[in-house]
């Protein structure tokens, strides 16, 4: 057993776990955030991406131990207040989701697309981009559209640092 | 995954210390896909110590055409490098089509080489470019580096700290992925070098993993134009089969990637 | 239509839990005290068992127990059932061998469960599964239906002969033989409709929760049907009486046909959890759902279509080998046959029609619906004969199809089915104007200078939805009716509640269920709550699947609210000392036509329940139930195109535009309408680019048991599509909605292939077309 602290979604948080635990089973369970999930073993669903460090990362294919000490933000932690971020709310206005599975996984994923090109996505780019997330519900379409659509209302200003 | 120890490493000595504390004792890089393996329980190593946080294993500098990159820097880093872009656009390209970008900010170019996947990208890059392979005793190149599938030239608790290139004059990297992994099912890397020759490196096709194509670097060395591929022959028999490809449709993809990474390179 | 009426694009009311990470999947919910389980399961495709040791794993960390069949058997727990009979042409009943939970003497296929291991944790659970120890005797093992007819193939159930289910026909055998015969022109094609992984991205799962104060039980499962799963686990398995059953299947992440039966594992979690005494719950991996969720399609299938010297249709006739794996899943026996063998008419005249179906026993998963269901294996091998004798003949694919669509309506086909509306040209037309398809000749030769090859081709489907009455079903063997339930409550503050039998698992009935009833009582919609996925909440329903929610499931509501309407109307009559006959209800008023009198809905809804003025003998309160069964299937058709372009150097695949016009009937919500064909559309191109189930022959072992092997279609592998609707109502509900959930599933393999064959000019080409079979068919061809 370990313990392993990090901040997730701006709250610090510790907790005892086994080495071998996902950081995905952390913040599932032991943190009681089940926006995040588990769609495959094999990380390529993306169905459990967070952001670690202000970066994507599929929290299946990292250990709680591996974060410790990180800034971790997940699904939960997107929204401001009341207001839906406006990744969320695009998701929403263009039909980007059916069962809702994959979305929390989507839309951190749009988020960090968005985070490293701002609004010069373009839908081949976006396409690309999401080679990590696997959506069976969609036929993609409308995320692909609700992507590009928040990333043009974002605009370049959603852009951080380049790394 | 079986249980396992997690140790965080602060040094390459540290590193290295930790790991030789365990025959079951293993690095940890990036993870993406040790991970997976562990998770399917295919690998059980007793102690996993961390890299990630070893400050002198990360980071790119190029000067006067040397290129230095660290063993634990990702590929997103290698991708989004402007200096790489420059001295070397064909690793560039390469790592900004390892895995999906997820995996690009965690995956190393260390963990990538040091598990030497016959699938993965990075070896035909490194082997193409003569790169030399920088451990915490020695350096190797790439030629003596990469031994065959899943092997490498390490010994036993040897850490891979950084990753060395001579800019080429030249270089392309051209990938036909497996539908269904998106590992490379085929991916050729073209260098043309400075003193004028070529080296092309191939991955995901050869049953022993990446090799050296000799017939094309004496063509490209001729003449460094897809065209000059036309007329050399790739043998299928030291080719992989598998349910997505068979070693004739991998033949026929490493002379259209090598023709496609030429023109890649310009 | 109003803001969030009938036919308005009414946002999703479902989406702000889901993109807030707020969803409620079975994984989510925790109970306490509860642990997690592992199942052992066969890693052989055949095998008997000698014995199995639990001793070792009993010891392990955190093991609350290891319970394997022998036990299940002793405390009366049934086997699996298919809850369909069909019966073979010599009248005998079909062969339903025996799928106990947890094997006893004999597994079937890798994956089959043979013992469950319950612990603290999923990893306890885990690491003891792997300490329990089956001793086997490993037997030859068959994955290939045609190889398992074969004289000397492994016998998988001792009671079905030669691995044969059933040898079933339907049609005028001799009729079609003659008109083959005297044919001015046959089409012959060889087809393989590839076995699919339905992949929903929520794997399966389990928590059976033994109460044991109350001797009751609770499952959260996932599935698109828990009034089903309550009904076969208390009739059949014997887990428990339905007055001591709960069944709540909550947010459900994608269905496609693999949640509508009732597997093992819920079984064994419920009946586990009496026996250890806790709250057992099970989460599939995803191998784990390679190995056992149903698998979709697999048939083997020889078509012939004849024509006369005019191109009019004259026969078609299908001779199809269809596997259905290790066991009888719980609708597996239907699909080959009435969801499949009476579609061979299509959209066209065929006087004459006949199809044989034999189903076989292999050693691979069991094969059941996905989406689609039996239709898209149809429309696969009549849209391809058709494409295929329209390039025989000279002639272009879209005039063969016009010369021979049915125009007349009801149109009695001579396979059971009479569809009562349609209008096929008008999707042809609209499809081929929005593809430009006049243009195509241009693109190609465009196409042809940047050394690409470019094909297009469409498929002309036709699907049957809602499939009903139930009296209909029941003669031909069905073990339920098809019927659907609603209940609508309105509550005293004029808030109402709707609580269906339908389930969403993604299709948005919060919403657009909902919109039926702003539409009805101009109340905004979110003022109606839909509850539905809980049988202690919903009294019964039949559950979503085959494109039936919309048709059937609406249609209860729209009855229930039919009568809400009439006890609101006359309540309000009765208050307003006006006629019943002239109220109107609009816009959440309740009002006397032609005056100015009105209630607001509300009030009228307050005095139904404080019942201090109602009419004389009215029982106080407005909550009505109604129950509906279709007097007919429905049939949505539709026309879709494709265009690709071929690498030659490589073989690869690029859809560069895909069209679908799609009559549905009436439509609630466009959008949603729209979001179901484009997730069929994608999955129609999945098996036809990118998706294929791999057995190893020998062994029996699956080799595309994950996301490495398996081709999940992705973004970049997909285009944008371009759909759009023609409508001819239905004639078989209120509503007039004849179903849209399979349709891109059923029109886009054909219409793939179709293209491809025409890019590359070799019409021989097996699904899915991955670029190193487009490649060998281009080589082959040249």
């Amino acid at each position: 057993m370990t313990t392993v602290s990090m901040t997730v979604n701006g709250r610090t948080v510790s907790g005892q776990c086994e080495d071998r635990t996902l950081l995905v089973q952390f913040i599932r369970e032991n943190l009681g955030l089940t926006g995040t999930h588990v769609g495959c073993d094999t990380s390529q669903c993306g169905a459990c991406v967070v952001h670690v460090d202000g970066k994507a990362v599929k929290s299946c294919t990292m250990l709680a131990a591996q974060a410790n000490g990180s800034e971790v933000m997940t699904i939960e932690g997107l929204a401001s207040g009341g207001d839906l971020h406006p990744v969320q709310a695009a998701f929403r206005e263009h039909h980007g989701l059916q069962c809702g599975f994959c979305t929390p996984g989507m839309i951190m994923s749009a988020v960090d697309m968005i985070n490293r090109y701002g609004g010069q996505l373009d839908e081949k780019t976006v396409r690309a981009e999401l080679e990590g997330n696997i959506c069976r519900c969609t036929g993609y379409h409308n995320i692909v559209k609700a992507i590009l659509d928040a990333a043009s209302k974002m605009g370049d200003g959603a852009r951080v640092a380049a790394e | 995954m079986y249980a396992t120890n997690y140790h965080r490493a602060s040094s390459v000595e540290d590193a290295v210390n930790l790991v030789s504390t365990s025959d079951e004792a293993r690095f940890l890089s990036g993870g993406q896909t040790l991970l997976p393996t562990m998770k399917q329980r295919l690998a059980a190593p007793s102690d996993l110590v961390d890299l990630r946080h070893v400050a002198a294993m990360k980071g790119i500098s190029v000067s006067d055409g040397s290129i230095r990159i660290g063993a634990a820097t990702t590929h997103a880093e290698v991708a989004g490098s402007s200096e790489i872009a420059k001295a070397c656009p064909g690793l560039a390209h390469l790592a900004a089509h390892i895995g999906d970008p997820h995996v690009r900010h965690m995956g190393t170019i260390g963990g990538s080489i040091a598990n030497n996947d016959p699938a993965a990208d990075y070896p035909a890059g490194l082997m193409a470019l003569n790169a030399t392979i920088v451990t915490n005793t020695r350096s190797i190149s790439a030629d003596d580096f990469f031994t065959g599938m899943f092997e490498t030239a390490l010994d036993d608790g040897e850490l891979v700290v950084a990753v060395e290139i001579t800019a080429p004059a030249k270089c392309g990297y051209a990938k036909f992925p497996n539908p269904a992994s998106r590992y490379a099912m085929t991916g050729v890397f073209v260098a043309k070098h400075g003193d004028g020759s070529v080296r092309v490196a191939v991955t995901g096709a050869g049953s022993d993993g990446v090799f050296r194509h000799q017939a094309m670097e004496q063509a490209l060395a001729q003449n460094f134009s897809a065209e000059a591929l036309s007329g050399v022959a790739v043998d299928d028999s030291d080719l992989m089969a598998d349910i997505h490809a068979s070693s004739a449709y991998r033949a026929n993809l490493v002379k259209v990637m090598a023709k496609r990474a030429v023109t890649a390179a310009g | 239509m109003g803001m969030e009426g009938i036919g308005a694009r009414v946002e999703r009311k479902e989406d702000k839990r889901f993109i807030t990470g707020k969803g409620r999947y079975t994984d989510d919910m925790v109970v306490p005290g509860m642990k997690h389980a592992h199942f052992v399961r066969s890693p052989h495709a055949h095998a008997s068992i000698r014995n199995i040791d639990t001793s070792t794993a009993m010891k392990m960390p955190g093991v609350i127990g290891v319970l394997a069949g022998d036990e299940l058997a002793s405390d009366g727990i049934g086997s699996l059932i298919c809850g369909w009979m069909i019966h073979s042409k010599d009248g005998s009943p079909m062969n339903m061998g025996d799928w106990r939970p947890l094997a006893q003497t004999k597994v079937r296929y890798v994956g089959d469960a043979v013992a469950v291991v319950v612990a603290d944790t999923k990893a306890q659970a885990r690491d003891a599964a792997e300490a329990v120890i089956v001793d086997y005797d490993v037997l030859p093992a068959v994955t290939e239906a045609v190889d398992a007819l074969k004289d000397g193939a492994p016998l998988i159930h001792d009671n079905a002969p030669g691995n044969l289910i059933y040898d079933w026909e339907i049609g005028d055998s001799a009729a079609v033989d003659a008109a083959i015969a005297g044919a001015a022109h046959v089409t012959r094609l060889d087809l393989v409709n590839n076995r699919l992984v339905p992949n929903a991205m929520e794997p399966r799962a389990a928590l059976g929760h033994y109460d044991e104060g109350e001797d009751h039980y609770t499952c959260w499962t996932t599935s698109q049907n828990p009034h089903v799963a309550r009904l076969v686990m208390s009739a059949f398995y014997n887990v428990a009486p339905e007055n001591k059953l709960r069944v709540i299947a909550p947010d459900v992440g994608g269905g496609f046909g693999s949640k509508i039966y009732i597997y093992p594992e819920e079984i064994v979690c419920l009946w586990a959890s009496k026996k250890t005494g806790v709250p057992v719950k099970w989460v599939a991996d995803r191998t784990e759902s390679f190995l056992t969720d149903a698998h979709g399609r697999d048939h083997v299938t020889t078509i012939q279509m004849a024509f006369d010297a005019d191109n009019k249709m004259l026969a078609v006739k299908a001779d199809t080998i269809a596997n259905l794996g290790a066991y009888m899943s719980l609708f597996s026996s239907v699909v080959p046959t009435f969801l499949h063998a009476i579609l061979y008419s299509g959209q066209y005249v065929i006087p004459a029609i006949h199809c044989n179906m034999r189903t076989v026993y292999t050693n691979t998963a069991p094969v059941d619906a996905y989406r689609g269901a039996g239709r898209p294996e149809t429309t696969f091998a009549l849209e391809r004969v058709v494409e295929t004798a329209a390039r025989e003949l000279g002639i272009s694919p879209a005039e063969l199809r016009r010369k021979n669509y049915i125009r007349e309506f009801p149109y009695q086909t001579p396979v059971i089915l009479c569809y009562d509306s349609g209008n096929y040209e008008a999707s042809l037309d609209a499809a081929m104007t929005a593809a430009d398809y006049n243009g195509f000749p241009g693109r190609k030769a465009e196409a042809e200078a940047r050394g690409m090859k470019r094909g297009i081709g469409m498929s002309s489907y036709i699907e049957a939805c809602g499939i009903a009455p139930s009296a209909a079903v029941g003669s031909l063997g069905a073990g339920v009716g098809l019927w659907e339930s609603a209940e609508v409550r309105v509550n005293a503050v004029g808030t109402i509640e709707v609580l269906t039998g339908s389930h969403s698992h993604g299709q948005g009935h919060e919403t657009t269920f909902a919109q039926l009833v702003a539409q009805r009582f101009g109340v905004g919609i979110d003022s109606v709550s839909i509850v539905h996925g809980d049988t202690d909440k919903v009294q019964m329903g039949m559950g979503t699947y085959g494109s039936r929610s919309g048709a059937v499931g609406m249609s209860a509501v729209v009855k229930a609210l039919d009568k809400v309407e009439a006890k609101a109307k006359k309540i309000a009559a009765h208050l307003m000392e006006a006629d019943e006959a002239d109220i109107v209800i609009e816009g959440g008023q309740v009002k006397v036509a032609g005056t100015d009198k009105a209630l607001g809905w509300h009030e009228v809804s307050l005095n139904a329940y404080t019942a201090h003025n109602l009419p004389d003998g009215m029982e106080p309160g407005l909550k009505e139930g109604a129950f509906f069964d279709p007097t007919n299937f429905s049939f949505p058709a539709g026309c879709h195109i494709c265009e690709v372009e071929v690498d030659p150097e490589t073989g690869k695949t690029e859809i560069v535009q895909f069209v679908a016009a799609d009559d549905f009937g009436n439509i609630i919500n466009p959008m949603v309408v729209e979001g179901q064909v484009h997730g069929g559309v994608a999955q129609g191109i999945g098996q036809a680019l990118l998706e294929g189930t791999h057995y190893d022959p020998e062994t029996g072992q699956l080799l595309t048991a994950s996301y490495m092997d398996y081709t999940m279609p992705r973004a970049d592998d997909l285009p944008g599509y371009t759909v759009s609707n023609t409508v001819t109502p239905a004639t078989t509900n209120p509503l007039g909605i004849k179903g849209c959930g399979e349709a891109g599933a059923i029109g886009a393999p054909p219409a793939v292939i179709n293209a491809i064959t025409d890019a590359i000019g070799n019409n021989d080409l097996a699904m899915p077309a991955t670029p190193q079979r487009v490649w060998a068919a281009l080589r082959s061809a040249q």
